[in-house]
């Protein structure tokens, strides 16, 4: 199989992974030797058009594996035509796209061949000889193992910016029926040792006094669950999510929404992705992390354990919550302004910074581009007092959904909140 | 500084006019040193024309300010920062909007710290124009790599907005400082030789190479990690708008890929299940 050919079959089978981020890594550049730069901030440098960005060179390794996960197309049983790159012709490729500012780097995942040690091995050769042979300086994220040997995932950190090992689904139950050969004990170990290494790596840093103390992962782990291929509702996904964040300091969890695959088995659901549900499940992950919000306080927004669908988390826990406000946009504290539907973070700084040199007037929130309709009945300020009854009338919600807004909605928020 | 209390004498300074030419369109260090000179004479924002070699022949003809500097401005970190990155845009009014903003902050002092103030909307929304533009310009360039007598060199064709080659030329120092490459613009072309930076006026499109032998793998690649139940045009176009499609080599494929999708995604929707084969074995090298 020529290169061009393997390249389209192994990054065919590597695009169900959500991941695309390259941010959040040490600052390194290649002024004293070397090829690549990391600047902190993720670049995207191109957006497939499923709106997704395209980050890093995102490929299999090889898609044979000797699981048989039913969610993926790389399974046993699948049909799918097999392929596996060597380590020069991924190191080519890589290099390749670099200098020619295609990407910030490589994710590289792998299905399982032989063993969780052997493949782990040949993931690692790759990012070694990119790194000693090339001198590259780009983002590496390599896919863990789960049951490869310590010493592996040791050396996997010592190359990668980032490691991580999905989860993909949220309770044991539906692992074992779908994914039988995963087992989710070993998935939980092996973060802990990423996660005790992250963190060694990162106090070594702190402490150091000579330079460049050993490095281990420096943009730390992330995982993945999958939405939707399952009978998981968004409790159990969220408050796994919260559980893996709090177990073992993840940067990010990433919710992928089961997509149909060529080949599919008959134990998944022959349906399009869930997409306005994983985008539901984004911004409630984001609220967990950045505004304040406990996991029941969030679903307490929708019913029976799902988040609701047709309007964001924020505002559905507000129009649950409507005896808390309005709140006083002078003089509400920091953490209520967070609760108000409409108002991002961003926005929250600059009003607590314009409080300081005068009262601020809901005309002034227009210039700050917050979208004024929706934080509206839900702020008192100099210039507004929100008509009598409308934040107790049950057309409130009605009035705040956006005509159309589905479409709107549904964009995937992991595109702008890249970590 | 001059404070405001001492009002200049009516008729001196503020009723001359007076322009200040400024030699590179988004010299930063050179406007703050005229904005200083111009205060400390107390000359007003309405008696000031700004010029940079882009504008035509000023019909004004002010003669420059007085060359006695004044002190230091003490002025936010935030707004300097603003105010280097809302230099580069192309608005002609730059250089008046940030000097009538210092000019009145002299009378309120909390002017610049008031980012719901229209005229400070106004700049934050000129530095996230430019803050855009130059994220755009790290994500969207392509490098085509040719051969030439003293080795390969790379280069590109970009078409920025707002006047961000000198700037964002680092960026790329950093990141490529191995190779030696020319980024070139229509405004403002950087070339980098391995060792020194140089800037040389703006370029044509066909000064650049109109391919490279990497694309097509390239587009392979964009095709490939595409997922077609996923289809979100409007998405991609929100982040990658049309007007950079034409210096994108993966742009081309962007059609096909887009009217192909909704065919596999049926197929994928409505296909039999076909009888699993038999496991493969764990596969050797
Ligand atoms: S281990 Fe499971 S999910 Fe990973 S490639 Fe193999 S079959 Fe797919």
């Amino acid at each position: 199989m020529d290169l061009r050919a393997k390249l389209a079959l192994l990054a065919d089978a590597a695009k169900y992974d959500a991941s695309c981020a390259s941010s959040g890594t040490e600052k390194r550049d290649s002024r004293q030797g070397g090829l690549g730069s990391t600047e902190g901030m993720g670049i995207c440098h191109a957006y497939a058009p499923d709106g997704r960005c395209i980050s890093l060179l995102k490929v299999l390794l090889t898609n044979a594996c000797v699981f048989d996960c039913a969610y993926c197309i790389n399974r046993a049983t699948s049909n799918v035509a097999r392929a596996r790159f060597t380590v020069a012709e991924l190191v080519k490729l890589t290099l390749a796209f670099y200098r020619r500012n295609y990407i910030e780097g490589l994710f590289l995942s792998s299905g399982i061949i032989r063993s969780p040690d052997y493949t782990m091995e040949q993931l690692i050769r790759v990012a070694r000889t990119l790194r000693e042979e090339h001198g590259f300086l780009g983002y590496i994220h390599l896919k863990t193992i789960p049951e490869a040997a310590p010493e592996l995932l040791a050396e996997a950190g010592r190359w990668a910016d980032r490691l991580s090992i999905n989860v993909e689904l949220p309770q044991v139950a539906s692992l074992k029926r779908l994914a039988p050969e995963k087992d989710l004990p070993a998935i939980g170990g092996a973060m802990q040792q990423l996660a005790g290494r992250i963190a060694e790596a990162k106090e070594a840093r702190r402490t150091a006094r000579r330079a460049a103390p050993p490095r281990f992962a420096p943009a730390g782990q992330s995982t993945q669950m999958i939405v939707g291929a399952d009978d998981s509702d968004d409790r159990r996904i969220l408050g796994k999510g919260a559980e893996l964040y709090e177990k073992y300091g993840l940067r990010r969890v990433y919710y992928s929404g089961y997509s149909p695959i060529p080949e599919a088995s008959s134990l998944l659901p022959p349906a399009p992705p869930p997409l306005l549900r994983e985008h539901r499940l984004y911004q409630a992950d984001w609220l967990l992390r950045f505004y304040g919000f406990g996991t029941e306080e969030i679903l307490a927004g929708g019913e029976g354990g799902m988040l609701d669908l047709e309007i964001d988390p924020k505002l559905a826990w507000a129009l649950k919550h409507r005896a808390d406000f309005p709140v006083d946009l002078n003089s509400a504290p920091r953490e209520l302004l967070l609760r108000v539907p409409g108002l991002g973070a961003r926005n929250v700084e600059r009003i607590v910074a314009a409080r300081q040199e005068g009262r601020v007037r809901l005309a002034d929130l227009a210039r700050l581009r917050v979208p004024l309709r929706k934080v509206a009945p839900f702020l008192l300020a100099p210039d507004h007092r929100a008509a009598p009854g409308l934040l107790d009338s049950p057309r409130l919600r009605a009035m705040l959904t956006t005509p159309g807004g589905f479409g709107a909605q549904a964009r995937p928020r992991q595109l702008s909140l890249f970590s | 500084m001059r404070r405001p209390e001492a009002p200049q004498p009516a008729g001196a300074a503020a009723a001359e006019a007076f322009s200040v030419a400024l030699e590179g369109c988004a010299d930063f260090a050179a406007w703050r040193l005229a904005a200083r000179r111009l205060l400390a004479a107390g000359i007003p924002p309405e008696s000031v024309e700004w010029r940079t070699p882009e504008d035509p022949p000023g019909l004004f003809g002010g003669r420059p300010p007085p060359e006695a500097e004044g002190p230091p401005l003490p002025v936010p970190r935030d707004f300097v920062e603003m105010a280097e990155l809302a230099i580069r845009h192309a608005d002609r009014e730059r250089f008046a909007l940030l000097y009538a903003l210092l000019w009145d902050s002299q009378t309120r002092p909390g002017l610049l710290r008031t980012p719901t103030e229209p005229r400070m909307a106004r700049l934050a929304g000129m530095a996230r124009a430019v803050r855009r533009d130059a994220h755009k310009m790290h994500a969207f360039l392509r490098f085509r790599e040719i051969g030439t007598p003293e080795g390969p060199r790379s280069v590109a064709w970009f078409e920025p907005e707002h006047h961000i080659v000198e700037a964002e030329a680092g960026f790329f120092v950093r990141r490529f400082a191995i190779l030696r490459w020319s980024i070139l613009t229509p405004r403002r072309c950087a070339h980098w030789d391995g060792a020194a930076l140089a800037f040389t006026p703006g370029a044509r499109r066909a000064d650049a190479p109109a391919e490279d032998a990497a694309e097509d793998l390239w587009r392979t690649y964009f095709a490939s990690i595409f997922n077609p139940a996923r289809l979100k045009p409007d998405a991609m176009r929100a982040e990658m708008p049309k007007k950079y499609w034409k210096n994108l080599p993966e742009a081309a494929v962007i059609p096909e890929l887009m009217q192909g999708a909704e065919g596999r995604v049926r197929v994928m929707l409505g296909q039999e299940f076909r009888a699993p084969r038999r496991r493969q074995k764990a596969e050797g090298d």
